[in-house]
Parts: C-alpha cells; sequence; structure tokens
C-alpha cells in the first residue's frame, strides 16, 4: 500500500465508526434482560406460602397438562399494583395463574391482596430470590406462559397492559 | 420581548455565520472576492449577536418568566438563584446556545487578536469555525429553539434534575464545552491550514494557545466531574469508566498529545501531517463525545442528557465536519513536505514516545467503549467495565511515566543518553527502593497500585529536573509550566494508586449510639434527624469520628428531592492530609428495627487525584499565560517564520 492510499484511512474509520453510531440510533434499544429459561422445562423448586391460607408453590403444582401463567410479583411493587385489573381478567377468562412473591412479608400479601384482588391459586414465597434468578427473571414483574408439561413457553417483563391480555390468551390456547 | 429579541440575535448571528462561509467559499474559488473584507467584521458582529441572545436567556432565567417553555420545563420559582443562573444551560436547549456563543466569541476573538498567521489562512480559519457554527445554528433555530413561548404560562415551573442542582456541576458541562469549542478552533486552523498549504511553526504558533486553553479546562472539568461523582453518587468511587466519562476522557487524551506534537511543529517544524491528524481527531473525539453523552445509545449514569432526535443531528454534524475534514487531509497531507528529521533519543523522539502511548490509550478506551454498541449488533448483551480498562490502559500509562522520567530532559534534535546516566541510576533507584519497601510491607495492594506509587515517587523528583541550572527568573513560564503539569500528574497517579491499593471499607447498620470501625477510625452514629433544605428534605445522620484522641463530626445526608421527585445521597467527607474519611448514610434498614445502612470507607491521599489535576491545569495556565505574554513583549521569530 503506498503512501497516498494510507492518507484515507482516518477517513474510513470516522465511516466505520459513524456507521456504527447510525447502526445504534436506529436499531431500537432492547434494555429488557430475557430469560434463557425460556423453552425449557422449570427448574425444581418449593417455595413456601406466601402468606396465610393460600398453598406454597413447587414446580411440580404446575405440570398437571394445563397450560397457566406464572405470574412474578411483590407487594411493594407499584407496577405489579397497576396489572392487578389485567390479572383478574384473565382469571375471569378461566385462566390459572400461580405466583411468586418476592423479597415479601406475610402480612404485606395478605393486604396487597386484600386491596387489589386475588387472581392468584398458589403464591410461593421466594424470600432470597432464589427461584426467580433460577427462572432468569430480573424484576418484578414478570409473567410466564408455562405448557401443560412445565415448559416455560413465554417470558412477558414488565407489566401486563390491557393490550397484552389479548396476546396472553392467545399463547395459552396455542399451548393446549 | 426579550425572548423574541434573543432569537432575532440569534438569526442575525446566522446570516452572520452564514457571510463568514460565503466570504470563505469566494476566496478558495481564487483570489480575493468582494466578500472577503467582510469576514473578519461578521465574526466579531457574530460573536457579539450571539452574547446578546444567550443573556437574553440568562436573563430570562433570572426572572423565571414561565411564559418561555424552556424557563418553564426547567426551572422553578423556589429556586435558588444560583441554579437559576445555570439552569440557562443546565438543558439541552441551552447548552447548545451555549455552544454556539463559545463557538462564536472564540471567532470574534481570533478575528480581533490573532496576528501571527497570513491573512488568507486567517480568514479561511473563520470561514471554517463559521461553517461549523452553520451547523449548530439550524439545530438550534430549527429544533431547539431555546426562546419558544408557552402559552398560557403555568404557574411555577417544573425544575432541574436535582443531582444537577451541585454548585460544582452547575459549572461542569461548560467548563467542558469551553474545551470542546477550543478544538473546534484547533480543527479550524488545521482544515484552513492545510487548504492554504500553510502547515508549519506560524500556523503551530497560532494554533497552541488554543490547544492549551482547552486542554486545560478538559482537565478542569474531568477533575470535577470525578469530584462531583465522587462525592454526589455515593459510590465511593471516583472513575467508573463510564461511557460518559470516557467521551469527556477520549478528547483529553488527543488533545494531551496534540500539545505536545504542536510544540514539535511550532519549535521544530516536524511531526505536520501528524499534528494536523491529531488536531481533526481531538475535534472529532470532542463530537462523538457529546453525541455519545446525547444520544443514549450507550448505557450511562448521564442518561438525564438523553435524547435520539437530538443525537442523530449531533450525528450527521459531527459525520460532516469530520468526514469532510479527513477527505481534505487525504487530499492535502500527501503534498506536504517532510518536517525537520531528529534522532530517536531527543526531545522530539521523547514526545512522540508520548504521542504514541496517548493515542494507544485512546485507541483502547474507544474500542472498550463502543464494543458493547457491536456486541449489540451481533445480538449479545455486555458491558465492558473497569477490568477491561484498567488492565488495557494502566500498563501503557506506566510506560507512558517511564518516558517522561527522561523525556523533558533531552534536548532537542539529537541527545546522548550518557549525559543522563547519574539521573536515571537515581530514578531507578527510587523505584527500585520503594517497590522493595511496597513488596515487604504491603504485599496484598496488586502490582498496578505497586508499580504507579513507584513511578510516581521517581516522576515527582524527575518534573524538576528541567529547572536545573537554569537561572530561575529568567525561566520562561512555559517550563515553569510543563513542570508544575508533570509534577501535577505524579501527585495524581500516587492519588489514584494510593487509593486503590490502600482504601478500607465497612459496610452496616447501626442505630443511634452505636458505632463501626474503619481502619483505625472509630465511627459512632450519634443521631438522625430530619432537616430541609430549599426544595428538598433530608435525613442526615450525625456522626462522631475518633481516631488518635482527636474526634471530628460528619452528617452525610440522604436526600429526598420534590419537583422533579428524586433521591440522592450527599457523602459527608472529612479531609486530612493523607488521606479522606468517606460516609454514606442510606434510609432505614429494611428490618425496620431502627437502624440505619451506613457506609464508611477510609481512602488514603485520595484527595491527591484532585490536586494533580488541578496542578497539571495550573502548569497548562502558566504555559498560557508565558506564551501571552511573551507574544506581547516581542513576537516570536525564528528560521522557519516563512515555512
Amino acid at each position: 500500500m503506498n503512501r497516498s492510499m494510507l492518507l484515507w484511512i482516518p477517513l474510513a474509520v470516522v465511516a466505520f465508526i459513524g456507521g456504527w453510531f447510525i447502526y445504534g440510533l436506529a436499531v431500537p434499544k432492547d434494555d429488557m434482560l430475557h430469560s434463557a429459561m425460556v423453552g425449557k422445562v422449570l427448574p425444581v423448586f418449593t417455595l413456601p406460602p406466601a402468606t396465610a391460607g393460600i398453598e406454597g408453590l413447587s414446580n411440580l403444582n404446575m405440570a398437571d397438562g394445563k397450560p397457566r401463567l406464572l405470574n412474578i410479583f411483590a407487594s411493594w411493587c407499584i407496577p405489579c399494583k397497576a396489572e392487578a385489573p389485567q390479572l383478574e381478567a384473565l382469571k375471569e377468562a378461566g385462566v390459572e395463574i400461580d405466583a411468586i412473591a418476592i423479597r415479601d412479608k406475610p402480612e404485606d400479601v395478605a393486604a396487597f391482596l386484600q386491596e387489589f384482588g386475588n387472581p392468584f391459586r398458589r403464591i410461593g414465597s421466594d424470600s432470597e430470590m432464589a427461584v426467580q434468578l433460577k427462572l432468569g427473571s430480573s424484576g418484578v414483574p414478570e409473567t410466564y406462559v408455562i405448557g401443560g408439561d412445565g415448559t416455560i413457553l413465554y417470558q412477558h417483563i414488565g407489566d401486563i397492559r390491557a393490550e397484552h391480555v389479548p396476546m396472553l390468551l392467545d399463547k395459552l390456547r396455542s399451548a393446549q | 420581548m426579550m425572548a423574541e429579541a434573543g432569537l432575532a440575535a440569534l438569526w442575525l448571528a446566522a446570516a452572520m455565520a452564514l457571510l463568514q462561509f460565503a466570504g470563505g467559499l469566494t476566496l478558495m474559488r481564487g483570489g480575493a472576492g468582494q466578500l472577503t473584507p467582510l469576514i473578519k467584521p461578521a465574526a466579531i458582529v457574530q460573536g457579539a449577536l450571539c452574547i446578546f441572545s444567550f443573556f437574553a436567556l440568562m436573563y430570562l432565567f433570572t426572572i423565571t418568566d414561565l411564559s418561555v417553555l424552556l424557563v418553564a420545563s426547567n426551572s422553578h420559582i423556589d429556586k435558588p438563584m444560583i441554579f437559576k443562573l445555570a439552569g440557562t444551560w443546565g438543558n439541552h436547549e441551552g447548552s447548545m446556545l451555549l455552544w454556539v456563543t463559545i463557538l462564536s466569541v472564540s471567532g470574534a476573538a481570533i478575528a480581533l487578536i490573532e496576528k501571527r498567521i497570513d491573512t488568507r489562512t486567517l480568514q479561511v480559519t473563520l470561514a471554517v469555525q463559521a461553517f461549523i457554527a452553520l451547523g449548530f445554528f439550524a439545530f438550534l433555530l430549527f429544533s431547539s429553539n431555546p426562546f419558544e413561548r408557552l402559552l398560557p404560562a403555568p404557574a411555577q415551573g417544573a425544575g432541574l434534575n436535582p443531582l444537577l442542582q451541585d454548585i460544582g456541576l452547575a459549572f461542569h458541562p461548560p467548563t467542558l464545552y469551553f474545551g470542546y469549542v477550543g478544538l473546534s478552533v484547533a480543527f479550524s486552523f488545521a482544515v484552513a491550514a492545510m487548504l492554504t498549504r500553510q502547515i508549519g511553526p506560524a500556523f503551530a504558533r497560532a494554533m497552541r494557545p488554543w490547544v492549551l486553553g482547552a486542554w486545560i479546562f478538559l482537565t478542569l472539568g474531568i477533575t470535577a466531574g470525578s469530584y462531583w461523582a465522587y462525592y454526589e453518587l455515593g459510590w465511593g468511587g471516583w472513575w467508573f469508566w463510564d461511557p460518559v466519562e470516557n467521551a469527556s476522557l477520549m478528547p483529553w487524551l488527543a488533545a494531551t498529545a496534540l500539545l505536545h506534537s504542536v510544540s514539535v511543529l511550532a519549535t521544530r517544524n516536524a511531526l505536520r501531517a501528524w499534528t494536523v491528524m491529531l488536531a481533526l481527531v481531538a475535534f472529532a473525539m470532542s463530537m462523538a463525545g457529546t453525541f455519545l453523552v446525547r444520544s443514549g445509545i450507550l448505557t450511562s449514569v448521564h442518561a438525564f442528557a438523553v435524547d435520539p432526535k437530538r443525537g442523530s443531528f449531533i450525528l450527521a454534524l459531527m459525520l460532516i465536519y469530520t468526514s469532510l475534514a479527513f477527505v481534505i487531509f487525504a487530499l492535502r497531507i500527501g503534498t506536504v513536505k517532510q518536517g525537520e528529521p531528529f534522532q530517536l533519543l531527543s526531545r522530539e523522539g521523547g514526545i512522540v514516545a508520548n504521542n504514541i502511548f496517548l493515542s494507544v490509550i485512546l485507541a483502547v478506551v474507544l474500542i472498550g467503549t463502543l464494543y458493547p454498541l457491536a456486541a449489540e449488533a451481533m445480538g449479545d448483551k455486555i458491558s465492558v467495565g473497569p477490568p477491561y480498562f484498567n488492565k488495557t490502559t494502566a500498563p501503557i500509562a506506566l510506560l507512558l511515566m517511564l518516558a517522561l522520567l527522561l523525556g523533558p530532559m533531552l534536548r532537542w534534535r539529537r541527545d546522548d543518553i550518557k549525559r543522563h546516566k547519574y539521573w536515571l541510576v537515581g530514578f531507578f533507584a527510587i523505584i527500585l527502593w520503594s517497590g522493595v519497601a511496597l513488596w515487604k510491607y504491603a504485599p496484598n495492594i496488586g502490582i498496578f497500585p505497586m508499580l504507579g506509587l513507584a513511578f510516581a515517587l521517581a516522576l515527582a523528583v524527575a518534573a524538576w529536573v528541567p529547572l536545573k541550572g537554569r537561572k530561575l527568573l529568567r525561566t520562561p513560564l512555559p517550563v515553569f509550566g510543563m513542570v508544575i503539569a508533570h509534577f501535577g500528574l505524579a501527585v495524581s497517579v500516587f492519588g489514584m494508586a494510593s487509593e486503590s491499593g490502600f482504601s478500607k471499607e465497612t459496610l452496616t447498620a447501626l442505630a443511634p449510639g452505636e458505632s463501626a470501625k474503619v481502619a483505625g477510625w472509630q465511627v459512632k452514629l450519634v443521631d438522625v434527624n430530619p432537616v430541609v433544605g430549599d426544595n428538598w428534605v433530608a435525613i442526615e445522620g450525625e456522626m462522631r469520628a475518633r481516631t488518635g484522641g482527636k474526634s471530628f463530626v460528619l452528617r452525610p445526608q440522604s436526600r429526598q428531592f420534590f419537583q422533579p421527585e428524586m433521591q440522592t445521597s450527599e457523602a459527608a467527607l472529612l479531609t486530612r492530609w493523607n488521606g479522606q474519611l468517606y460516609a454514606v448514610i442510606a434510609q432505614p434498614d429494611e428490618n425496620g428495627d431502627g437502624r440505619w445502612q451506613v457506609r464508611l470507607w477510609w481512602k488514603p491521599f485520595v484527595s491527591f487525584i484532585w490536586l494533580g489535576g488541578v496542578l497539571v491545569a495550573l502548569g497548562g495556565l502558566i504555559a498560557l499565560l508565558g506564551r501571552m505574554f511573551r507574544r506581547a513583549k516581542k513576537p516570536a521569530k525564528n528560521r522557519w517564520s516563512e515555512a
């Protein structure tokens, strides 16, 4: 390569980095951390009840042949309050919903259910976030579609908005 | 009324810039056209109009004119006056107005005072400067009008991001802007010198004070930003290799290299093409830095400044300026003659070593900063953090320090290593002695802190050697400046190495009356009280720290701001000559048993980091004064002045 070609290298570097930047701007940024567990069978766990009067949760409870939702929530989480009506709507539509309460106290969970209603069949208490980590969940709320054989089919990150309800119902239907 | 006047001034200033640029174009198309005599006056008028426009906006902020959208969305009637003033540039539109104001005022300053280069190069420089300004005028007038009205006017105003309601931070962005804009002047000079084929010592001497000035501001800006992050974010660290920090570090690295190479060009007429390229790279880096901060394509603690649309505008400007400049570079620089020769062991050789090491650090930081972006393009999520940056930059920085032990002592053109053998043996003895001592008494601090301390001690001595044998009163100020800046670097590195090698940390939950220990300090949480500020409430811990029979009071706060709502922690710092005690208090422990989360650090010599930074900037200032003072006495002349 002769000298005059070398002189174009800085421009090439500018073009390369510029292209990189344009790509960075053009591609919408995905800040969500998707679970690596999607498509795999639920990890083995057994959680004690999160509050009096409602059963705890084990992975075996969710492999009874029927597709369902698994909701990860906490009484201290504000978006979890926002998604309560949608969970209620899903329950009305005949969906079975199990839940895991993250770093919570029994009386707080009870107060939360009192105020926002209880769409859940079982609630396990994950006080150390151990099961949450096993599921590959990075925050609350998250909702998983679980197949009848206990396979994780889909992970919904963040609160369920009204527009997400039909989509979740679709996923559950196609899991039948 | 004031808002309309400010906007009108801005439009007129843009028209002046257009006139300036058109004048430059006619000049390049062969000989002086009718417009060329107007270039200089247009630059001066443009500067004056921008100053008017900026002060109009500042006035609107001081009277909190809520019928102006920008004021309404960034200020609040209850805000302290100093932050109302700072509100002028504490937002996107205002900061862009500040940017063009500084840019235009520098243009006016060049037009008024620059006498060292030929008129033609000067005029082209102003035209390039106007071309840069035009982009920012378009940005302001078409998509970021700071004077937009909001009718009907709201009653209160929204407030300023609480993290920014800090006196240090109020002046942090303008400091960096002065630096960035100074580099834009160097860029304009470099492009003009390429176009008029005047790359030589005269051009270098005209450009040097701007590079020096920009570099002083960047040094201060980085130092202040680092100290702000240290006491405001409450993590106890002083550099996080955050993308935004890197964005300010990269132009500084390029400017530091440029500062050294421009001296070679000014004094020895060597490193011509290289100096021009560094001038282009330095400005490109400051544009890239601004883009990274504003666009939010990288996740960062500075997320408050993010807006993708503005990001694309800045990106477009950056690509236009830098690619045009590099096209001119590729076409023209080949015709630049080789500069004066020198031997490897010479002052020039030392500066080349400095430039190579700085460029490698720059490349390493650039790659580390952009890598997550590339990884994401390939579907991977990665963040590149301190482990990468520390491991890659520290060894090169240490090599740079080694070169710095000898470099400033060397003669221009050629030197003989034998002349310096006693000094070399002396430095080696200092390094060996301190290395062995550390190895014996503190074997666990890690190799980089160990070498950093040893090299810093050697450099603290070596920095002063260039004064040896000189009559102090007759020594030129720039030599003093260099000595102080190099000594400042030693001080700063000493602080960094000591902090990273010897810091002690305690994280605990304390109830009032209980105590914790950290590195020989006994810290007792006496009480926790609520306190109220202008626009925040806080819990304030009262702590009594004891060591060696002496007792001090520390008052860390956890502040809750309203309008907008946000929580910040105000660390309490107790500075002793040999380090700082750093205390943070957080909200009550979640078990709710009346304890408070308390974090304590003892950081030996940590304040040396910023003290060193200030010394480096002070050295720069002394050198700058020296250049200006000497020029006032007699215009510098040497045999290359006609090159």
